[in-house]
C-alpha cells in the first residue's frame, strides 16, 4: 500500500501508465507484438525491438529537449539540425558506388557531430546571450537549416554505399541487438551521471523556475541557458547519424522532418512542464517511446499514413489531459478523501 | 455588543504532512479592527485564505451574517464583501498600476474601458496614501513597497465589508503606516470588519481591538486588546512562560569592529540609481543603511553584490582593487547578500528547502562539484535547527513553507556559504518577534564571534539601533551622514533624514 502511494505520486506514474496501456492494447491486437526471436545470424527480431530501435533518435532528442524546456525555452530546430548533421556525415563519407569512404567514417561522425553542437552553440548564443526569444531564435535555423544542408549535398540526395554505415542504424555484425539501442542508452546514462555527479539538474531547475532569483543566488544564467542549447545541438547532430544512416543516404528535405515536434510532445507527455522548471528525463524517454509504439500501432493495424496524424493528434490530446492541471487536482482530491494523513497531534488537540 | 459579521467555527486545514489548522474558531464584529497573531507558520494566512476560498477547508463552518456561506473561489468571497490583500503581493507585474487596481471591474463607456477615467481614479486612490507614482507605467518599475501600497489602494477601493490585510505593513516606512492606518479607522467608522495580521507588536496595539492567537494552528484564544499585556501576548504566542519571554527584550552586547578593513567602497554610484555612496567595512563591524525607501540603501547593496555593475567609484576588498561584475565575482570575495524581495528575487519556489538552501554554495563550488547529498541533507539540517525553521520536511517545496519561514530558508542559504560580509537587507521583514530578535542577536555574534561584516538594512529604526555599531544615513540616492556609537539613535537619524544638505 505503502509503495503504491509512492508510486502513484512519483512523477513517472502517468507516463509509464500511457506506456502501459498502449503496449498492453497492442499486446491484445496486433499479433506477434511480444515475439521476439533469434534470426539466423544471431539478432534478435520482433515488434518490441522495432520500436526500441526507432524510437532511438527521438529519445536522444528528447533528452536535448528536455533540458531546453526546463529553462522555459524550446528549441524548434532540432529537425533542422538532425538534416545538417545527416548532410554532413554523407558528404564527408561521399556517395561512391564501390564503397569506398572518401574520409574515414568516425571523423565524418565526428564532423556531424561537431556539425550538430555548433548549431547549438548557434541557438545558445542567440538565445543566452542576445536574449532572442527561444522560439524566433531557433526558427532561424528551423527554416535556414535545410537550405544549408542542400548547400552542402549540392541539392542532391547522398547515397552512401560504404557498407558499415549502415551499421549506425542496424546491427553490427556479432551483435544481438540493433546499435541505435546502444548508442540510446549511452546518451540517457550520460545524462543520468550529469544528473548524478554534477549540479547541472539543479541550476537548469533554477533558471526555469525564476531567473531573477538564480542570478542573485550565484548562478551564471546567461552560461546554463547557453549549455543546455549547445547540448540540445549535440544530441541532434547524434539524431542526424541515426537517421541518415536508416535510409543510408542524405535527404536534406525529409531527414528529421517533423521530429521537432515529436521531441517536445514527448517532454511534455513525459510530464515536463512546457513552463520549464522541474523536468523529468525518465519521462522524456518514455514519452519519445510511447510516440514510437503509438506510430508502430497505427502501422500494425493498417492506418495509412496520411490519416496517422489524426489519430496520432488523438491519442496525445488525451494523454495530456489525463496529465492537465484539472485532473491532478481531482485526483488529489481524490486521493485526500480516501487516503487519510497521519496525524500525531490529533490526540493532543483533542485534549487541549 | 456590535453585530457579528463572521463566525468561523472549527475550521480544519490539512495540507500533506501538517495540519495547519485544527479546530479554529475565530468572530469578526462589524467596525472592529481584529488582529490574527502568531508565529511564522502559526496558520494566520492559512486561516485567511480558507475564508476566501483560496483553500477549501476539511471542516468546519463559515457564518457571514449568521448565513452559513462556503466561497469556493476568490471572486466569490468577493461578491460576498470580503476584500483582502495577500501576504505574497499577487499583482500582474507587466500590466501598469491603474490596470492593476481596476481589474476585472475596469470603468467602462460605451462597452469600452475608459482608459481616461480609469488613470485619473487610480491616481486619486493612491493619492490619498499619499502615493504619487505614474500609474501608466507598469508595475515593475516600483519597488514592493509601492507595490504593496497598490495592492492595498485597490481592496479599499471595492466596497466590501470585511477588509483582510495580512502583513501589510511589512514593507511599509512609519510614514506609509500612519496613512494606511488613517484610512483604517476611517472604513472602521463606516462599520467595515478588519483583519489585520502583522508581526509589529505596537502597530496592533496601536490600531487593534481585539486579538486571536494561533499556535501550531490552534486556537489559544480571543482577547481585548487592552486586556492582554504585551509580555502575555508574546507568551501566548511562543508558548512560553512569562519570564522566558522577557528574555527577549534583552540586548546583545554589541560587537566591537576591528581594525582591519574588510571592503572599502569610494564615492561609488550607478547611473540613474544611485549618486554618491562611501561605506567603509571593518572586520567584526555591524553597518545600517538607514534612509526611507528608494534612498539608496538597496541600491548600494546590489552594486557591492555585483547585481549591478558600478559605473563610478571604486571599490577595493581587503586592500586589493576590486571589479564586481556580477554576483560571482562578489561571493568570490566572500561577499552574500539576502536581498529584499524574497518573491521574486530570493526563493525558487518549486525547488525544495534542501535544493534551496545549499542552491548559491552549490553556484559558488561550480556545477561539477557536487555537494554529495548526504552533506546537503547536513547542511540543511544544521541550518532548520539554527534558525528554527519550521518546516514538515527538508523536502518540502519552499512555496509551500509560511511567509516567515521562507524568509530564513533565504537567510539559510547565505549564512551557508560562510561569507565574510553578509548584507542583510530587510532581514526581519515578515518574520515574528521571536525570530526577530534572534537574528538581530545572529547578526551581532556573527560578527563577535567569527569577525564577519554584517550590512543591516532595515526599515525599522529600532532594530538598527538595537544592531548596529555604525550607521549610514542616506537620502536621495547619496550618503548624507554617518552615526557612531554614541550617536546612533532614532532621532538622531530622523534628523539626518530630514536635514538640509550636510
Ligand atoms: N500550500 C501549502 N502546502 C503545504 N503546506 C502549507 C501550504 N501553505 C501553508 N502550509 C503550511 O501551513 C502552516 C501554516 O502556514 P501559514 O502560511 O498559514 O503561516 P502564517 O501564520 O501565515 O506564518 P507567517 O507569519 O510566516 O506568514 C505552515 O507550517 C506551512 O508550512
Ligand atoms: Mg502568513
Amino acid at each position: 500500500m505503502e509503495k503504491l502511494k509512492q508510486f502513484t505520486s512519483s512523477s513517472l506514474f502517468l507516463p509509464i501508465v500511457a506506456l502501459a496501456v498502449l503496449l498492453i492494447f497492442n499486446a491484445v491486437f496486433v499479433d506477434g507484438f511480444l515475439h521476439i526471436q533469434l534470426t539466423e545470424d544471431g539478432r534478435l527480431y520482433g515488434r518490441l525491438i522495432d520500436i526500441l530501435n526507432r524510437s532511438s533518435s527521438l529519445v536522444i532528442l528528447s533528452l536535448g529537449m528536455t533540458f531546453v524546456i526546463a529553462t522555459s525555452g524550446i528549441d524548434i530546430s532540432v529537425g533542422a539540425v538532425v538534416a545538417i548533421s545527416a548532410a554532413v556525415v554523407c558528404t564527408f563519407i561521399g556517395g561512391r558506388g564501390d564503397g569506398i569512404p572518401e574520409h574515414p567514417m568516425v571523423l565524418a561522425m565526428l564532423a556531424a557531430v561537431g556539425a550538430g553542437v555548433v548549431c547549438g552553440i548557434w541557438n545558445g548564443l542567440l538565445v543566452a546571450k542576445f536574449k532572442i526569444q527561444a522560439v524566433v531564435a531557433t526558427l532561424i535555423l528551423m527554416t535556414a537549416g535545410r537550405g544549408i544542408a542542400q548547400l552542402m549535398t549540392e541539392g542532391q540526395i547522398i547515397t552512401v554505399y560504404y557498407k558499415p554505415f549502415s551499421y549506425i542504424s542496424g546491427t553490427i555484425p556479432g551483435n544481438i541487438l540493433p546499435t541505435t539501442i546502444f548508442i540510446a542508452a549511452a546518451m540517457v546514462l550520460l545524462v543520468v551521471f550529469l544528473m548524478k555527479k554534477t549540479s547541472i539538474g539543479l541550476f537548469v531547475q533554477s533558471v526555469g523556475i525564476n531567473p531573477t532569483a538564480s542570478r542573485f543566488s550565484g548562478i551564471n544564467v546567461t552560461l546554463v541557458i547557453f549549455l543546455v542549447y549547445a547540448f540540445s545541438g549535440l544530441c541532434a547532430g547524434v539524431s542526424g547519424l541515426i537517421e541518415s544512416s536508416l535510409i543510408r543516404a542524405a535527404d536534406a528535405n525529409n531527414a528529421g522532418l517533423n521530429m521537432e515536434m515529436d521531441a517536445i510532445l514527448a517532454v511534455a507527455l513525459g510530464g515536463t512542464l512546457l513552463s520549464g522548471g522541474k523536468f523529468y528525463i525518465g519521462g522524456s524517454v518514455i514519452g519519445a517511446i510511447t510516440i514510437q509504439t503509438l506510430t508502430t500501432t497505427m502501422y500494425a493495424l493498417g492506418v495509412s499514413a496520411d490519416q496517422l496524424p489524426v489519430v496520432k493528434a488523438i491519442a496525445v490530446i488525451a494523454i495530456c489531459l489525463i496529465q492537465s492541471k484539472r485532473c491532478q487536482e481531482i485526483f488529489d482530491k481524490w486521493k485526500a478523501r480516501h487516503m487519510q494523513p497521519d496525524n500525531p497531534e490529533e490526540k493532543a488537540v483533542n485534549k487541549a | 455588543m456590535a453585530n457579528v459579521l463572521l463566525e468561523m467555527r472549527q475550521i480544519d486545514k490539512i495540507f500533506p504532512g501538517v495540519r495547519a489548522l485544527s479546530k479554529v474558531d475565530f468572530t469578526l464584529r462589524a467596525g472592529e479592527i481584529h488582529s490574527l497573531m502568531g508565529e511564522n507558520g502559526a496558520g494566520k494566512s492559512t486561516l485567511v485564505k480558507v475564508l476566501t476560498g483560496v483553500y477549501g477547508r476539511d471542516g468546519g463552518t463559515i457564518l457571514l451574517d449568521g448565513k452559513e456561506t462556503t466561497p469556493r473561489t476568490t471572486k466569490e468571497a468577493q461578491e460576498c464583501g470580503i476584500s483582502t490583500v495577500y501576504q505574497e503581493v499577487n499583482l500582474c507585474s507587466n500590466l501598469t498600476v491603474a490596470e492593476n487596481i481596476f481589474i476585472g471591474r475596469q470603468p467602462k463607456k460605451h462597452g469600452f474601458i475608459d482608459w481616461t477615467t480609469m488613470n485619473k481614479r487610480a491616481a486619486e486612490l493612491l493619492q490619498r496614501l499619499s502615493v504619487r507614482i505614474d500609474v501608466t507605467k507598469t508595475l515593475d518599475h516600483y519597488p514592493v513597497a509601492v507595490q504593496q501600497m497598490i495592492a492595498i489602494a485597490r481592496a479599499v477601493d471595492v466596497s466590501a465589508r470585511i477588509l483582510i490585510l495580512d502583513e501589510p505593513t511589512s514593507s511599509l516606512d512609519e510614514q506609509e503606516t500612519q496613512k494606511l492606518f488613517t484610512i483604517i479607522r476611517q472604513l472602521k467608522k463606516q462599520g467595515m470588519g478588519i483583519i489585520f495580521i502583522s508581526h509589529f507588536l505596537d502597530q496592533v496595539y496601536e490600531l487593534c481591538d481585539r486579538i486571536t492567537v494561533l499556535r501550531n494552528g490552534k486556537l489559544i484564544g480571543a482577547y481585548d486588546v487592552d486586556k492582554l499585556p504585551k509580555f502575555e501576548l508574546i507568551a501566548k504566542m511562543v508558548g512560553k512562560s512569562l519570564s522566558d519571554v522577557q528574555d527577549f527584550e534583552k540586548r546583545e552586547e554589541k560587537s566591537q569592529p576591528s581594525e582591519e578593513m574588510f571592503l572599502e567602497a569610494s564615492h561609488i554610484g550607478c547611473t540613474g540609481s544611485l549618486v554618491d555612496m562611501d561605506v567603509a567595512i571593518h572586520k567584526g563591524e555591524v553597518i545600517g543603511f538607514a534612509g526611507l525607501l528608494g534612498s539608496g540603501r538597496t541600491e548600494t547593496a546590489e552594486l557591492l553584490f555585483g547585481i549591478h555593475e558600478i559605473t563610478h567609484g571604486a571599490i577595493t576588498v581587503n586592500g586589493k582593487k576590486m571589479h564586481i561584475k556580477e554576483p560571482m565575482a562578489a561571493m568570490k570575495q566572500k561577499i552574500a547578500f539576502c536581498p529584499e524581495d524574497r518573491k521574486s528575487s530570493g526563493i525558487i519556489e518549486d525547488l525544495s528547502v534542501r535544493e534551496n538552501i545549499i542552491l548559491a554554495m552549490q553556484a559558488k563550488d561550480g556545477m561539477f562539484r557536487h555537494i554529495p547529498y548526504k552533506e546537503q541533507v547536513k547542511i540543511t539540517d544544521d541550518c532548520i535547527k539554527l534558525l528554527n525553521i519550521k518546516v514538515s520536511s527538508r523536502e518540502q517545496l519552499i512555496r509551500n513553507l509560511s511567509g516567515g519561514n521562507q524568509q530564513k530558508v533565504i537567510i539559510a542559504r547565505w549564512l551557508a556559504t560562510q561569507p565574510e560580509l553578509l548584507i542583510l537587507d530587510e532581514p526581519t521583514r515578515g518574520i515574528d518577534v521571536g525570530t526577530k530578535s534572534e537574528i538581530q542577536k545572529m547578526a551581532i555574534t556573527l560578527a563577535k564571534k567569527r569577525g564577519m561584516c554584517v550590512i543591516f538594512i532595515s526599515s525599522e529604526m529600532d532594530e538598527m539601533v538595537r544592531t548596529c555599531t555604525k550607521l549610514i544615513v542616506l537620502r536621495d540616492r547619496r550618503k548624507v551622514a554617518e552615526l557612531e556609537n554614541e550617536d546612533i539613535s532614532s532621532e538622531n537619524v530622523m534628523r539626518a533624514i530630514a536635514g538640509g544638505e550636510g
